[in-house]
């Protein structure tokens, strides 16, 4: 209520100001948001950016701390004091807020035919018949690595498996550096910087991921399981002791510039850039032979929506389809180097490795991880489970084969198309 | 008329308070949580499903692995507890209600220290010491000469869960030792001198007199760590997280309570079959006090200082 009161206050208040003419129709927009690390970037530069075009829009941004997100905005949308524009969780989250009439079809808004189908599939429903968000950014998956180690070993950026192992092989006889940085300890890694960074190449990438939707692929067929036989060959180039590193551990060990290459996610981009003292590039996961097609992952995470009880529909569409536009890809995608923006369009992005993870957009084909749409839905669930299997790959505690049918048992005892 | 009692009012007066708010937080909270646990959701409904929500959790073997699991794990936690952490107090309360010790008091506030330190600094503190990267534990093995002991402990399935056990064991010793050391002081001086007389000294007197006299604060403790370990929970989040890793080594009926109810990253929470777990947590440790108190507790022998 309090929340109403005061936007109505301070429009009545904007109008008073303004006083005449067009400024009757003014409206101000309120964001709801978990990005309250992007507040100042939207304050400094997107909010302008848009309201020198629209000036009879303005937008507040109003973010709450991420680990609260969907509770508050959930409470919020209930009680009817929620922001006209919801930014979007990926898959489920949003689609349950879909279901229960708290966000809008966007599908006629003209701007979403500049997004592809991989970069919608988080914000429609199932059958894809409608689409809700818009979406704002992906993360993509790969390998980080110490060009200044690269060139004292007078190494070169592997492009297929073997290279990469045989790269892993010479940074491990110098001995100078830890060849990967990576633990199992937190679980989470393995499973989205080992398996699903590396994985796409294997099933490639969406033909795989949707066959394992529609059933007509099992998660013990070998594209499922080879990643995992892969994985267990990482483990001899993870520092000493990796069962117990965690996440922050291996950061500070890259940037520190005690191991060489750190599997990835773009989001390491601007802390990386902050911390390390040496030049970094980027490769994307190395393809199985020379010449096949390489698959990445490119993961959907941020969308915005509007609010079904908005009471500025019109304002609250025409801010949604800038946020669609070219224009406000290149203010968010050079603002946030790492968190890449989803239009067809492509964007001069000036950071030197968002650029390099990006480039690879082009050159290969996307997909999201593979556990995300649909397939995490129930008891077990497929993505808590993989992040176990994958530890378990990785140390060698059950083979990949064993691996693909506890989580093929575990999917199809309440997926339907998989049983 | 004059034999009728009167009604005490200041009693339900004084007692309202304490009853209401207690009532409340406790009693209400509990039995609405048991109530949950009878219903579950279907298509945004809460329907009364009766003890279907019990029957998943011990039958279906998917809950049921995790179940047995985590119920396992959390007697293994409190096994080491009862093997290492209360004959470790009791020595210590032994050693330091001995007359010719000095500096009794700094042994025991260094000791009590870290049981009033919070779970997360414990954690975080230990998982730093136990580092293979950072840590101090490699480093220190290595310079006597051991570092070939040294292993990620609480990486590995098979010493997570006693990595983390023994982590709670040094927390919390000092309870222990101080309610120990508490009966040891009230036993009068009269009894140990005759004793003396008798020709029971030393270790015999710690045997033969002492051990005796402390059992029941020993049977009171042992209580508590079952009460204690048995929703232990904190320690367990802050080292592991929620998913209880290495590939649910360590998952106690805490984490696995928390990971159902709340949610889990893609995981959406369940509040009815957490209520579930909760229900049964509930039962095991009722039983488990009922045990003690009627089983061991009115049997054990009490003598008149």
């Amino acid at each position: 209520m309090t929340r109403k009161t005061t936007t109505l206050g301070m429009a009545l208040a904007t109008t008073a100001l303004v006083a005449t003419g067009a400024a009757a129709q003014d409206v101000t927009l309120t964001i709801e948001s978990w990005r309250n690390d992007d507040l100042t970037l939207w304050q400094d530069k997107i909010i302008p950016a848009f309201e020198a075009e629209h000036p009879d829009i303005s937008i507040r941004f109003t973010p709450s701390a991420p680990a609260e997100y969907n509770a508050v905005l959930n409470s919020k949308l209930d009680a009817g004091s929620a922001g006209d524009l919801i930014t979007c969780r990926p898959f489920d989250a949003s689609l349950a807020l879909y279901e229960d009439g708290h966000l809008t079809d966007l599908s006629d808004l003209d701007a979403m035919d500049n997004f592809s189908d991989v970069a919608k599939s988080a914000w429609q429903t199932d059958d894809g018949s409608a689409t809700f968000c818009v979406p704002m950014a992906s993360v993509i998956h790969g390998f980080i690595y110490n060009k200044e180690a690269f060139e004292e070993l007078d190494l070169a950026v592997p492009e297929t498996e073997a290279e990469f192992f045989a790269v892993l092989d010479a940074i491990k006889e110098d001995g100078s550096y830890i060849p990967m940085a990576m633990g199992t300890n937190d679980q989470w890694e393995a499973a989205t910087m080992g398996y699903n960074n590396i994985g796409p190449n294997y099933w490639k990438g969406e033909d795989g991921r949707l066959a394992l939707i529609a059933g007509e692929q099992k998660l013990t067929d070998p594209q499922w399981t080879a990643p995992y036989a892969t994985l267990n060959r990482w483990a001899p180039y993870l520092g000493d002791g990796y069962e117990a590193q965690t996440y922050p551990d291996s950061q500070n060990l890259f940037t520190l510039g005690r191991a060489a290459i750190y599997p990835a996610g773009s989001w390491e981009i601007a802390g990386f850039n902050q911390q390390a003292f040496f030049e970094m590039g980027a490769f994307k996961p190395p393809v199985r032979n020379a010449g096949d097609t390489c698959y990445i992952s490119d993961h959907t995470d941020i969308g915005i929506g509007m609010n079904a009880d908005t009471e500025h529909p019109e304002a609250a569409r025409t801010f949604l389809a800038w946020v669609a536009s070219p224009e406000f890809a290149e203010i968010f995608g050079n603002a946030l180097p790492g968190f890449f923006p989803l239009s067809s369009t492509p964007v001069e992005l000036e950071d030197p490795l968002a650029q390099e993870f990006a480039s690879w957009r082009g050159e290969c084909e996307s997909t999201i991880r593979s556990t995300y749409q649909i397939l995490s839905r129930g008891t077990p669930n497929l993505e808590n489970e993989t992040w176990g299997a994958s530890v378990a790959a990785i140390k060698g505690t059950k083979t990949p084969e064993e691996l693909g049918e506890e989580l093929q048992d575990g999917l199809a005892s309440w997926y339907e198309p998989q049983q | 008329m004059a034999d009728r009692p009167r009604i005490r009012w200041h009693i339900l007066v004084f007692l309202a308070p304490a009853v209401l708010v207690y009532s409340a937080v406790m009693i209400f909270p509990l039995f609405n949580t048991l109530r949950l646990a009878l219903y579950t959701e279907v298509e945004r409904e809460r329907v009364f499903v009766g003890l279907e929500n019990f029957r998943t959790l011990f039958f279906d073997p998917v809950w049921a692995e995790q179940f047995w699991n985590a119920l396992g794990n959390n007697f293994w936690f409190f096994l080491i507890h009862m093997a290492v952490q209360n004959p470790i107090g009791i020595a210590l309360a032994a050693l330091l209600s001995h007359k010719r010790l000095r500096f009794a008091a700094l042994y025991r506030s260094a000791i009590f220290i870290p049981t009033i330190l919070s779970f997360v600094i414990v954690g975080f503190a230990w998982k730093l010491i136990l580092s293979p990267i950072w840590g101090i534990a490699p480093s220190m093995l290595d310079a006597v000469g051991l570092k070939s002991l040294f292993a990620p402990w609480l990486g590995r399935e098979g010493s997570a869960l006693t990595t983390l056990a023994l982590v709670s064991v040094w927390q919390f010793v000092g309870i222990p030792m101080m309610l120990i050391y508490a009966a040891l002081l009230s036993i009068p001086e009269e009894i140990l001198e005759a004793g003396e007389v008798d020709g029971i000294t030393g270790t015999a007197a710690f045997w033969k007199i002492k051990l005796p006299l402390i059992l029941p604060s020993i049977g009171i403790i042992s209580i508590l760590t079952f009460v204690g370990n048995f929703n232990a929970f904190d320690l367990i989040y802050a080292a592991q997280g929620a998913l209880a890793g290495p590939d649910f080594a360590t998952d106690i009926l805490g984490t696995f309570m928390y990971r159902t109810f709340f949610g889990f990253q893609l995981q959406l929470g369940d509040p009815h079959m957490g209520s579930a777990i909760a229900g049964a947590m509930f039962a095991i440790i009722l039983v488990g006090v009922c045990l003690y108190l009627f089983g061991i507790q009115t049997r054990m022998r009490r003598y008149q200082l």
